[in-house]
């Protein structure tokens, strides 16, 4: 279970501005939960402030009733925070193996490792000794990163935007990824950011941010009609607004 | 049998992926001895005079075949310089497998110095792999300045690995190419310097003749106090390709020069230079850090993976 306190995060450059506003909320465990909101709405920042990437200004993070506010991003990462970046990072040199035996933490079967490949829908065998470098295309780098996670098996798993650049084709089966996963969390818990409505089909909860705060929180079947028919981040925003009585964007 | 003591078998592992003495052509030389020898029907090793290297005769069309010819210096303060020749007939294509390894506990300085000459016949073809190896905790330095000299007749092709990760204080190291018509010349460098270690790492290639290509790549890593020098000279004489290219990493207060050198006399000829310097992505520290690793064996990983 994560839970957060009055979390706040302010960046400093000339002028210091508040990305995140007092958000407080909680991720119970055996629960999917899906935040979405409009672009530049805070989402990728909460996530990373999770992860233990940036640290809040203000406010506190418990995992399991344990405080890990200032912990870093390595010990959150053993006390089980696994995090799929929006922009997963290349490696020259590190093949796909290497990686995704980094994430398991344990030495592994080149078997193993293409399950976790195979579960994201690429051909283990052709991958399984590529170099994580600037040859693999946008949408086979998005895959491999999610497979680090998937082999990881965290207590908390955040993936952001794992729908990103995925094919359509493959989109069906990544949504069966996450639903295996949400069969078998037992005593964890999975949180997903997404613009998509499949992904939000699948949730229990969803979170809407926006601009920095928390614009609302419940079951899927009390948010989902207030987001329906939202496909493009515009409308999703125009909708979040009407909803919540909020001004223009 | 040949007997070799634990020194010289750690160092042979090391320069050599050598764990018993192999079963091609081979010459073990160790402080200036030939510790063994063998010949094969088609590859002949012939010793130069008094010690100061070999001439190595690789019959035309040998296939799959290797030569090992690895160096071990264990003595402190033991100096040396050593002319191999390897002649390569045409359509042969052989691996050859050289490397360095200098253990000096002592405070007098160690030094090998290897002049390696490849005349590659036409059509054939070489892989080339050495190995730069120091140990040994002494004052004495531990220095290896080898140089490679590849002239490549039509058609023929030569691949060359050149590693140097742990332990040599000291390098020059200078690779000179002459590339006839339709000849391939590729070389991958991976150099790593500690300490207050020197490496500087000279090419000259001429491609002279038509059709004829070179891709230098270097990958270095330059740690502490450490400083490294990429001098990288392609002459395009005629309609050619040539690419060279200095990626590299720098931690610590290590610096790097990388200097290009590309001259096209033809206007057939293409040629580019990229060189990338800088430390280590943040953003790929992060990422490992998420995955359990802790900074500096986030670091470690992404050297590691980076020299490979
Ligand atoms: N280090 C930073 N310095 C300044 N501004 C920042 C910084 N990090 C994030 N921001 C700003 O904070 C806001 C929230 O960014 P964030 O990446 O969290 O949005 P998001 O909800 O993930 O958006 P998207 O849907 O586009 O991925 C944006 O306006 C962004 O420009
Ligand atoms: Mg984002």
């Amino acid at each position: 279970m994560l839970r957060l306190e009055n979390i706040s995060f302010e960046v400093k450059d000339e002028e210091s501005k508040e990305i995140i506003h007092d958000i407080s909320l909680t991720v119970p465990d055996d629960k999917l939960v899906v935040i979405t909101g409009p672009n530049g709405g805070g989402k990728s920042t909460l996530a990373k402030l999770i992860a233990g990437i940036e640290k809040p200004t203000s406010g506190k993070i418990f995992l399991d009733d344990e405080d890990i506010t200032d912990l870093s991003i390595t010990e959150r990462a053993k006390r089980g925070i696994g995090f799929a970046f929006q922009q997963p990072v290349r490696f020259k040199g590190i093949q796909v193996f290497d990686l995704i035996q980094l994430a398991k933490g344990e030495k592994i079967s080149i078997g193993d490792a293409c399950a976790y490949l195979s579960a994201v829908g690429l051909c283990a065998r052709d991958y399984i000794n590529r170099e994580v470098n600037a040859s693999l295309s946008g949408g086979e780098l998005k895959r491999i990163e999610i497979a680090t996670v998937l082999a990881k098996a965290s207590r908390l798993s955040i993936f952001d935007e794992p729908e990103a650049g995925i094919d359509l084709w493959s989109f069906q089966n990544l949504i069966e990824v996450f639903e295996g996963m949400r069969k078998n969390i037992h005593g964890s818990s999975i949180m997903i950011i997404s613009h998509q409505e499949r992904i939000l089909n699948i949730a229990d909860d969803i979170i809407v941010l926006k601009d920095g705060s928390l614009a609302a929180h419940g079951s899927r079947d009390e948010i989902l009609p207030t987001l329906m028919g939202t496909s493009s981040a515009v409308m999703e925003c125009k909708m979040v607004n009407s909803v919540l009585g909020g001004g223009e964007q | 049998m040949i007997e070799l003591n634990e020194i010289q078998k750690r160092i042979l592992r090391e320069v050599a992926d050598l764990h018993k003495v192999s079963v091609g052509a081979f010459n073990i030389r160790s402080d200036g001895q030939s510790l063994g020898r063998t010949s094969t029907a088609n590859i002949e090793i012939v010793p130069k005079d008094a010690g100061s290297g070999l001439d190595i005769y690789i019959k035309p069309g040998t296939k799959n075949e290797s030569v090992h010819i690895p160096v071990v210096l264990t003595k402190s303060g033991y100096t040396e310089v050593v002319y191999n020749d390897f002649h390569i007939g045409e359509g042969a294509d052989v691996v050859i497998v050289a490397g360095c390894g200098i253990d000096n506990c002592g405070n007098l300085d160690s030094r090998h110095d290897g002049i390696h000459r490849f005349y590659v016949g036409k059509g054939a073809k070489v892989k080339y792999v050495e190995k730069h190896y120091g140990s040994g905790d002494g004052k004495g330095k531990r220095i290896l300045n080898p140089e490679t000299e590849v002239y490549m007749e039509e058609d023929s092709q030569a691949e060359l690995e050149m590693v140097q990760i742990k332990g040599v204080d000291d390098t020059v190291r200078t690779t000179k190419a002459e590339l006839g018509a339709n000849a391939s010349l590729v070389v991958r460098e991976r150099l790593m310097t500690h300490g207050e270690q020197k490496a500087v790492s000279k090419y000259v290639i001429d491609l002279n003749g038509e059709g004829s290509s070179a891709d230098v790549v270097s990958r270095s890593v330059a740690r502490d106090d450490s400083y490294q020098k990429f001098d990288a000279v392609i002459n395009g004489n005629t309609a050619c390709s040539g690419h060279t290219e200095c990626d590299a990493i720098i931690m610590d207060r290590g610096r790097i020069l990388a200097v290009p050198g590309l001259e096209a006399n033809s206007v057939d000829a293409a040629l580019v230079h990229e060189a990338a310097i800088g430390k280590i992505a943040g953003d790929q520290i992060i990422k490992l850090m998420t995955l359990g690793l802790t900074e500096s064996e986030a670091e470690e990983q992404i050297i590691n993976g980076f020299l490979k």
